[in-house]
């Protein structure tokens, strides 16, 4: 995994620090009630949600249960194309066979778009040490990395700043890595943006590597597909003379008509627009247009080992849309940051143990940071029963240390640190209930389906039997502030 | 170089050994909707959704074409058009701006020279506000509508309109690049004001020809 959050203590800890943040605070949770209402209004302008998230849930699970049939389908159908597929076990050897790729162009620099896989494998910070510089194109990665620092969410990765914080940062950063702002540059967001265009346009023109993740890879046709709004997506993948793909082996669907799901179910659930500003899709090389070189390195690090998992396997459907994000109580009171991972809120919450195992304090205590309310379940496009999988995962938790050992005591003050803030609780019992007027408890014509339910289950133990449990057995409950009861 | 791979074997030894003994997942009911728009409202929803993305949209019959082009792009106070190989001779025929033919060896760096872009498209949705390009005769390489700072993009209405994105997919080939356009690049990253334009064009003007 990525040297980035190496050392990263145990959830309820990592909290603290971004709860003391006010800034942090109010941003988030502007944020997120904002995204989440307008969300709400999306998607109900589609009468057949339901069963367009009952359709993803099938492809992405059907996928799954074939997943090396789709795979050699998608490396035979990329290969005829033109493109040239590499498969990579871990991040080191994924970060390797980038390195290996952009040195063999002879170049030093290499422009990149948003992307969560690289990300997870620390891939700029590899590509730095063998003296490759790579430039985020992302107007929020770009706030990030000016400003050395993390994301902290998966969509708006820089939710975390406020507009006075962003002009700083570029008016003191800029220049040391390309075109400077210019001078007098104010915090109107119109402006920033302009400071960006003008900053960024220099790094395309000039750019001969890009370097990509992708939404989506279709098996038949070896097509990739990226999500995104800025145009910079359109800029990595159009004007340079190599193209890099590093993309999750989950992402592959095998059909082209199956995108025709996901097009609908992601940019309503993501930014809650109807559809995003730019979508890219592509097939291998084309003559003339484009790069003249696709390479796509195809990464496990740790999903074959989620695979394994009957009950955990689900969170592998996941189409890294945030909705989850910004329902969550719990996200919303503690930061991205908190989460110690690139994959944030409740997402995270079930992907990191999995990716990574439970063997650090992190990766032990996030399955706790949770009152299992729910939300995150009823907003996925892809039903992936988020509650369910964090109750199995406390189990894999409780299993492996025995009592007073030191990740479960990391896991109970995690758990304390949800105890400890009524807001959470309460929160979570009032987002349930208001999402779920959303979801029909019965699908119109859904006599094909009957084994599929549409509302979660009752957590098997409530929280408050679970906590009260645990703390007999003689934990001690996290100390920290107390919520503000919001 | 992928088949000598220790990993490919390994990781698909590893993707075999998980889902053993799972029970088979049939693929997708579709049971969903091919489009929420009734035939004879798509043309006027294509122009309601690409204006709330802050398209400028237009209407025109193929006689009015070449007066609104030119007044476009004077509009836009724009010297120089790029141009797709197969453009309809008379798209541009009320205008002498000068035309920067798309041709492979123009760089990017010329065409950030270059005002605006005339182009066609391959379809258009409705329901979602959006053209897709498949770099066809009349729409050209992709960098062409994603350099300079303003598109026109000419539907031909009602034949190109589809109603909902299932309905758009069998008119679209794969193996074709395609762009998917839904209003000017915007982006939301700063304290969620939306901001239109930051990489692609700044102004996307859709001009619907009827009849
Ligand atoms: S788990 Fe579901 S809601 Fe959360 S990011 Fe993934 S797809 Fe979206």
């Amino acid at each position: 995994m990525s040297g980035t959050f190496v050392g990263m203590p145990s959830f309820p800890t990592a909290a603290r620090g971004a709860l003391a943040d006010e800034t942090l605070r109010g941003n988030l949770r502007y944020a997120t009630h904002t995204i989440r209402d307008k969300r709400a209004k999306a998607v109900a302008e589609l009468d057949d949600w339901a069963l367009l998230r009952e359709a993803g849930k099938q492809i992405k699970d059907h996928t799954l249960r074939n997943l090396d049939r789709y795979l050699l389908q998608l490396e035979e159908a990329v290969t005829a194309a033109g493109g040239v597929v590499h498969w990579a076990a871990d991040a080191d050897e994924a970060n390797r066979i980038v390195a290996d790729l952009v040195k063999a162009t002879g170049e030093s620099e290499v422009v990149k778009v948003k992307s969560m896989a690289t990300q997870e494998i620390g891939l700029n910070e590899a590509l730095a040490a063998e003296g490759i510089s790579a430039y985020e194109t992302d107007l929020a990665e770009l706030i990030v990395q000016l400003g050395d620092d993390r994301p902290s969410h998966i969509l708006v990765p820089a939710i975390h700043r406020n507009r006075g914080e962003i002009r700083t940062i570029f008016a003191s950063e800029m220049g040391k890595w390309g075109r400077a702002a210019p001078d007098g540059l104010s915090d109107a967001p119109g402006e920033l943006a302009e400071a960006a265009r003008l900053h960024l346009r220099e790094k395309f023109l000039r750019a001969k590597v890009g370097i990509s993740g992708a939404n989506f890879m279709v098996a038949e046709t070896g097509t990739l597909a990226v999500f995104e709004s800025e145009g910079n997506g359109r800029m990595c993948l159009t004007l340079p003379e190599t193209l890099i793909s590093v993309v999750g082996i989950e992402k592959v669907v095998p059909t082209w008509r199956d995108l025709e799901v996901f097009l609908q179910t992601l940019p309503r659930s993501s930014t809650a627009e109807r559809m995003n500003p730019y979508t890219t899709m592509w097939t291998g090389t084309t003559d003339g247009d484009g790069p003249s070189a696709f390479h796509l390195v195809l990464l496990d690090n740790g999903r074959t080992a989620t695979l394994a998992d009957e009950t955990g396997r689900q969170a592998l459907r996941c189409i890294r849309c945030s909705a989850c994000l910004n329902v969550c109580p719990v996200y919303e009171r503690a930061g991205g940051h908190a989460y110690g991972s690139v994959y944030p809120g409740p997402i995270g919450a079930i992907l990191s143990p999995q990716l990574r195992g439970t063997g650090s304090e992190i990766d032990a205590s996030l399955p706790y940071a949770s009152s299992l309310c729910g939300a995150c379940y009823e907003v996925c496009p892809v039903a992936i029963d988020i509650p369910e999988v964090l109750v199995h995962l406390r189990d894999r938790v409780a299993h492996q240390g025995g009592r007073g050992h030191f990740l479960e005591r990391a896991a109970i003050k995690a758990a304390g640190w949800v105890f400890e803030h009524p807001g959470v609780l309460a929160a979570g019992e009032r987002a349930a209930t208001a999402t779920r007027k959303l979801h029909p408890s019965r699908v119109p014509g859904a006599g094909a389906w009957t084994n599929s339910r549409d509302l979660p289950p009752m957590p098997p133990e409530s929280f408050r039997d679970w906590w009260r449990r645990n703390r007999s057995q003689g934990a001690a409950p996290a100390g920290g502030r107390k919520d503000d009861g919001s | 170089m992928s088949p000598a791979s220790p990993s490919r074997d390994r990781i698909l030894a590893r993707v075999r050994a998980a889902v053993d003994g799972a029970p088979e997942a049939p693929g997708p009911a579709r049971t969903y909707r091919d489009t929420h728009t009734p035939e004879d409202g798509r043309v006027d929803l294509l122009a309601e959704n690409l204006a709330d993305y802050r398209a400028l949209v237009h209407r025109s019959d193929e006689a009015g074409l070449p007066a609104l082009v030119a007044r476009l792009l004077a509009e836009h106070g724009s010297g120089s058009v790029a141009v797709p190989p197969g453009l309809p001779e008379p798209w541009l025929a009320g205008t002498d701006v000068t035309r920067v033919p798309d041709a492979p060896g123009t760089t990017a760096a010329e065409l950030d020279a270059v005002d605006s872009v005339v182009t066609g498209c391959a379809v258009a949705i409705a329901e979602t506000g959006t053209i897709v390009l498949d770099a066809g005769p009349d729409q050209g390489r992709r960098r062409i509508t994603l350099v300079p700072d303003h598109h026109i993009c000419v539907v031909r209405a009602p034949e190109q309109v589809v109603g909902g994105v299932p309905q758009a997919m069998p008119r679209l080939d794969p193996t074709r690049p395609l762009t998917w356009i839904s209003g000017p690049s915007a982006t939301s990253d700063i304290e969620l004001d939306r901001v239109e334009g930051v990489h692609g064009p700044r102004t996307l003007e859709v001009i619907l020809v009827e009849g």
